[in-house]
């Protein structure tokens, strides 16, 4: 005979649920800040159609013409100019290194070929990298020839033929077929890897904490940079076959392109044991805030939301408000991933990647002094 | 004599909470030293403090020569504590758990060292069984050769025989008395008697002050306690009546029998007189440990 149910257990342990809630300050007040601080930071962050997309310009023809051409591109409120290139080499560089998304060559025989009609061209290279921040810039770049140099023809117009006064070339860099696995799988392993390695360090101080191990572990000479290192450690293996596995199914699945030299390579591995370490130093840090096993869950995924939506995962990274990027700034899946699509698919090297690397060694670093700081030797 | 524990002017709160008051301990070298109060007393605070696990707010002292604020790390590396409740790792096996801790010491020959502890535990066969599934008493036996294995020349062990069978809890003693005649220092809390009468020591705290000191013996002469026991027919059922009767401090029946304690012996008399009668026998006992302690506790809350 199974009883029936009984409303007074149901309440009993209603009740006694509530009562633990409201002990546990910490998860209360996730609970009600979390949902409406994410909200308000996302919902403001995010943007699927970026504008004001950094742009290097590399004029060598300097005419009305090109002025025009320039103004028009600003005006489209798709581009930001940043500034003028003085070399080819330089265009390049800026490219490569991602400070500008776009790069547009005005050629020094521009306004003579508009001129004569004599096939004038706009050279535009765009970081394809990541397709959607490209992509509505490049549909716009396709309407430009008819609008640009409306004022400048003014006039001359009997003479224009039907056909377009120049053409826009676009040539889609690093990943010319716009595919977007290229940019998500590549982002992937960093988040994968935040979201496990974090959560597992976290978790594993907090434990003995909450089994009561700890009293004996502290009982005993341990200093606090050996437990860390010695909770650590396993779990950096743990990352690096995680990545292994990440970066063998990106290849045979989905074809994504792998670093073609040694350098990339040494790049890229630097990057991932950097990146492991310091995730793995912040579940660290996070044990020794929270008290139990719960709120070192909570604050791991507190910390994975922005990793997710404001590293240029997600959404990209160009395309964010400024307050949105200085925050994704301190986030080193941010300098993680640019490290990872710099390498597999610009075959970028230690010489592009110098600050992303410096910026995941320095928060490695600052991270751990933290963690020492915070740990506490005694039971108070 | 040199004092393996020498501290004095302890003090620990929580919050609002004066837990420890003005704690003074010296225990001998070579010496076990029992260590008793109510619940809640501040006995695991007190010993935390002594190993370095909880920071006094004030205090001042040595544990093994070393400063207990300063110099920590010396104390830990030879101490050995185990705490009140079980902590060691229930997910390790029997093996694991004391390798772990032979690493952490970083002892020589630790694998042989915890092999002849497992094997004076008496538990080889079941050496790859994980602690969690022990039963209450092995995990106190196998913390207690956790807490050991280091070869520690002090131990501070919390209640480290609750809950552990007569037998069980007979051997404990006898291994902690064979320690301390290797010089081995020992200050052990517990609230069971009969182990307090095997202390060379005892040490008791109440509401957080240290109120008696000296040897079982000394103790139970210095509190001038007079205690009579009645037996016979019905004897314990006097117990309510006779605690109100001036004089009498303490009451209570012991099976069929009762003791009734007090100061003042002829107003313990005086009290006693009406429940002369046939039937039931009066004679004077000696008073026990826990009728010392009892007076004690409760001399101090009417004092407090
Ligand atoms: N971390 C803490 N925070 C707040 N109060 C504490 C803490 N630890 C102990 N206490 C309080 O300090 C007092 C003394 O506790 P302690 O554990 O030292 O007593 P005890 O003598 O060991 O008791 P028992 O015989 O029950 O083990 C108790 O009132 C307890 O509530
Ligand atoms: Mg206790």
């Amino acid at each position: 005979m199974t009883q029936p149910l009984a409303f007074r257990r149901i309440l009993a342990v209603l009740v006694k649920e509530f009562t633990q809630l409201r002990r546990d300050r910490l998860t209360y007040a996730m609970m009600l800040l979390m949902p409406v601080v994410q909200l308000l930071l996302f919902g403001y962050a995010i943007n699927n159609d970026p504008r004001h997309l950094p742009t290097i310009v590399y004029v060598q023809d300097q005419s009305a013409m090109a002025r025009s051409v320039l103004a028009a591109l600003d005006n489209s409120t798709y581009f930001r100019i940043i500034r003028v290139a003085h070399s080819q080499s330089d265009v390049e560089a800026s490219i490569r290194q991602g400070e500008a998304l776009f790069a547009v060559t005005i050629p020094a025989d521009f306004t003579r070929r508009v001129v004569r009609h004599d096939h004038a061209q706009v050279l535009v290279e765009a970081d394809a990298a990541d397709p959607t921040a490209v992509g509505g810039a490049a549909s716009l770049l396709a309407a430009l020839p008819r609008t640009a140099l409306a004022r400048d023809l003014v006039g001359g117009a009997a003479w224009l033929p039907a056909a377009d006064p120049f053409e826009v070339i676009v040539h889609r860099r690093f990943n010319p077929e716009n595919i977007t696995a290229f940019n998500v799988v590549p982002g992937l392993l960093g988040v994968i890897l935040s979201l496990t390695l974090v959560l597992m360090t976290a978790l594993s101080v907090t434990r003995e904490r909450e089994r009561g191990t700890m009293e004996s572990l502290l009982a005993t000479p341990v200093r606090p940079i050996e437990v860390m290192a010695g909770k650590l450690s396993p779990y950096v293996g743990v990352g690096l076959v995680q990545t292994l596995v990440i970066l063998g199914v990106a290849d045979l699945m989905f074809g994504v392109p792998m670093p073609d030299t040694a350098a990339s390579w040494s790049a890229l591995g630097v990057g991932v044991v950097l990146f492991i370490i310091g995730s793995l130093a912040l579940g660290f840090l996070f044990s020794t805030l929270a008290q139990t096993q719960l709120q070192a869950m909570q604050m791991s995924f507190f910390y994975i939301m922005p990793s997710v939506l404001l590293s240029g995962f997600a959404f990209p990274f160009q395309g964010m408000p400024v307050w949105a990027r200085d925050v994704g700034q301190l986030l080193p899946v941010t300098h993680f991933l640019r490290i990872v699509r710099g390498t597999v698919l610009k075959g970028e090297t230690f010489a592009d990647l110098t600050a992303s690397l410096a910026a995941l060694a320095a928060f490695l670093v600052a991270i751990t002094s933290l963690a020492m700081l915070r740990y506490r030797t005694t039971l108070d | 004599m040199s004092l393996a524990i020498d501290v004095r002017h302890l003090n620990k709160t929580f919050g609002a909470k004066a837990v420890v008051q003005d704690v003074a301990i010296s225990v001998e070298a070579g010496r076990i030293c029992g260590f008793l109060g109510p619940n809640g007393s501040g006995k695991t605070t007190t010993l935390r403090m002594l190993c370095g696990l909880l920071r006094p707010d004030s205090g001042e002292g040595t544990c093994l020569g070393f400063d207990i604020l300063r110099e920590t790390d010396q104390i830990k590396r030879r101490t050995g504590y185990m705490t009140q409740r079980f902590s060691l790792y229930e997910d390790l096996s029997i093996e694991e758990n004391l390798l772990f801790i032979a690493r952490v010491y970083g002892l020589e020959h630790g694998r042989r060292r915890v092999s002849g502890a497992i094997e004076q535990l008496g538990l080889g066969p079941r050496r790859r069984q994980l602690a969690g599934e022990l039963s209450g008493g092995w995990k106190q036996r196998l913390a207690l050769a956790g807490c050991t294995l280091h070869g520690p020349k002090l131990l501070l062990l919390d209640e480290p025989t609750a809950g552990v069978d007569p037998k069980a809890r007979r051997d404990f003693w006898d291994q902690i008395h064979a320690l301390a005649a290797e010089g081995l220092t020992v200050l052990v809390s517990t609230h069971y008697m009969d182990e307090a009468e095997r202390c060379h020591d005892i040490a008791y705290i109440f509401q957080g002050r240290l109120i008696a000191r000296g040897s079982a013996e000394a103790l139970v002469r210095d509190s001038r306690l007079i205690t009579f026991r009645a037996e016979g027919e019905g004897a314990y059922r006097m117990a309510a009546d006779l605690s109100r009767a001036p004089g009498v401090l303490m009451a209570s029946p012991f099976g069929q029998a009762l003791h009734v304690s007090g100061t003042d012996r002829s107003a313990l008399e005086t009290a006693i007189a009406p429940f002369r009668r046939t039937g039931v026998v009066w004679s004077e006992i000696a008073p026990t440990l826990e009728d010392v302690f009892i007076r004690l506790m409760g001399r101090e809350g009417e004092a407090g």
